[in-house]
């Protein structure tokens, strides 16, 4: 297991034993900031270096995997987790956008291996946080939804502009631009920053996640085990199609392992904020019940190790 | 010197912090020339909001205007709003020192 993740565990562990310890809101959303910028400028830094045109099939392809995964969840949520039309809109939204702290796990689990997944997995990250929250508000407004009270833009305007301008595309899509404009000899001063730390904010991040996890347990509980199955069984079925696509598409066996991660991950920044005003019928304590308590947990102790395993064997 | 005052009503709007771009727009459209904006904990119908996390942050809005503005956002507010969201609001009378500011 990679130390990182120990940290997630000490965070359960506080909360458990029902200890004081508790991050300052500004400090979670200064390392908010911090991994989507690093992560962003990582990845733009080697994608100047190695751009290929079937970039924008590809990324057209992820944009609509995305969307398909939040498009299968939502009968699946229906009918055999038995949640309402709006509640199974909502939770089906999370499932389709991505998490940045899942992906940013996965990287570093497969750093940590020795591998390198290709650069544009980063752009993936960036291009798959909207379409499965587009897919959820279509469900929902096909549904007959109530009047939020708006002024002028209706649910689908309104959450795209959310999706759009929130602080995930961008950080993500700003960090790809500047790192691709002025490449990693422009950006070695600053280098210290944001790579060299960037495994100890994320140990700092996860120990708040950890804590803000164990605060859900009630939500979790209460949402029952129908939805706890899901948030196991449909991440490792949305990872095996990852893994797959990755492969498709030529990738390393790493670069397959994060697309699958990024399959497999559910949404709890993005997803929750666009749905809670898109959806406002919809309980919001579901999904984050399920993207957080059960699937984060889930993909950073047994799943990311899991998804590499399967696409190293099916890799070759 | 006695001080001029005149008579404002004010609206204090406990609501999800998701809320607060479109509350101000609203208040904005309804007449009211001003706001005020505060994060707050608490707890009620809707569950405790700790603002542990981005969905469980609140906030709490103050706007003083005629009453007639105020009574139509809080109206609007009421029924738009209130049947979904974790919302409460306050009404009070109160006394201001320059009325066009309001």
């Amino acid at each position: 297991m990679d130390p990182v993740v120990a940290f997630f565990a000490l965070g359960l562990v506080a909360r458990a034993i029902r200890s004081d310890l508790r991050m300052p809101e500004a400090l979670y959303e200064t390392l908010t900031i911090y991994l989507l910028l690093a992560i962003g400028l990582k990845g733009g830094m080697a994608l100047a270096a190695d751009w290929q045109a079937q970039l924008l099939w590809q990324a057209l392809a992820v944009m609509v995997f995305g969307a398909a995964l939040a498009a299968a969840a939502y009968p699946l949520l229906q009918r055999l987790v038995r949640l309402g039309a709006a509640d199974a809109a909502s939770v089906a939204a999370h499932y389709g956008s991505v998490s940045v702290v899942t992906f940013a796990v996965g990287l570093n689990a497969l750093r940590s291996q020795g591998v390198e997944p290709e650069p544009e997995l980063t752009l993936f990250l960036a291009l798959m946080e909207v379409p499965g929250i587009l897919v959820g508000v279509f469900l929902a407004k096909r549904l007959g939804r109530t009047d939020t009270g708006t002024l002028g833009h209706g649910a689908w305007s309104g959450a795209l502009a959310e999706a759009l301008r929130g602080k995930s595309v961008v950080l993500l899509l700003g960090g790809l631009v500047i790192g691709a404009l002025f490449g990693k000899q422009a950006l070695a001063p600053i280098a210290p920053m944001f790579e060299h730390l960037f495994k100890g904010a994320l140990a700092l991040f996860l120990l708040e996640l950890g804590l803000i996890v164990a605060g859900k347990w009630p939500d979790i509980k209460s949402a029952g085990w129908r939805l706890a199955a899901f948030g196991v069984v449909f991440p490792v079925c949305a990872a095996f199609v990852g893994i797959v696509l990755g492969n498709a598409f030529g990738l390393s066996a790493a670069g397959a392992a994060l697309l699958g991660t990024l399959g497999a991950s559910a949404s709890y920044i993005a997803a929750p904020a666009a749905m809670r005003v898109a959806v406002p019928q919809a309980n919001p304590a579901l999904g984050i019940a399920a993207a957080l308590g059960i699937t984060f947990a889930f993909n950073v102790a047994v799943g990311i190790p899991l998804y590499w395993r399967i696409a190293a064997a099916l890799g070759g | 010197m006695a001080l001029n005052t005149y008579p404002k009503r004010q609206l204090t709007i406990v609501a999800e912090a998701v809320l607060e771009s479109r509350l101000i727009e609203h208040a904005r459209h309804y007449g009211a020339h001003g706001y005020t904006t505060t994060e707050v904990r608490g707890g009620g119908q809707h569950g405790v909001k700790e603002a542990a996390w981005d969905i469980d942050r609140m906030i709490e809005l103050n706007v003083v205007a005629d009453e007639a503005v105020i009574d139509a956002l809080a109206n609007h507010l009421l029924e738009h709003y209130a049947p979904n969201f974790a919302l409460s609001m306050f009404l009070s009378d109160v006394q201001v020192l320059r009325p066009h500011k309001f």
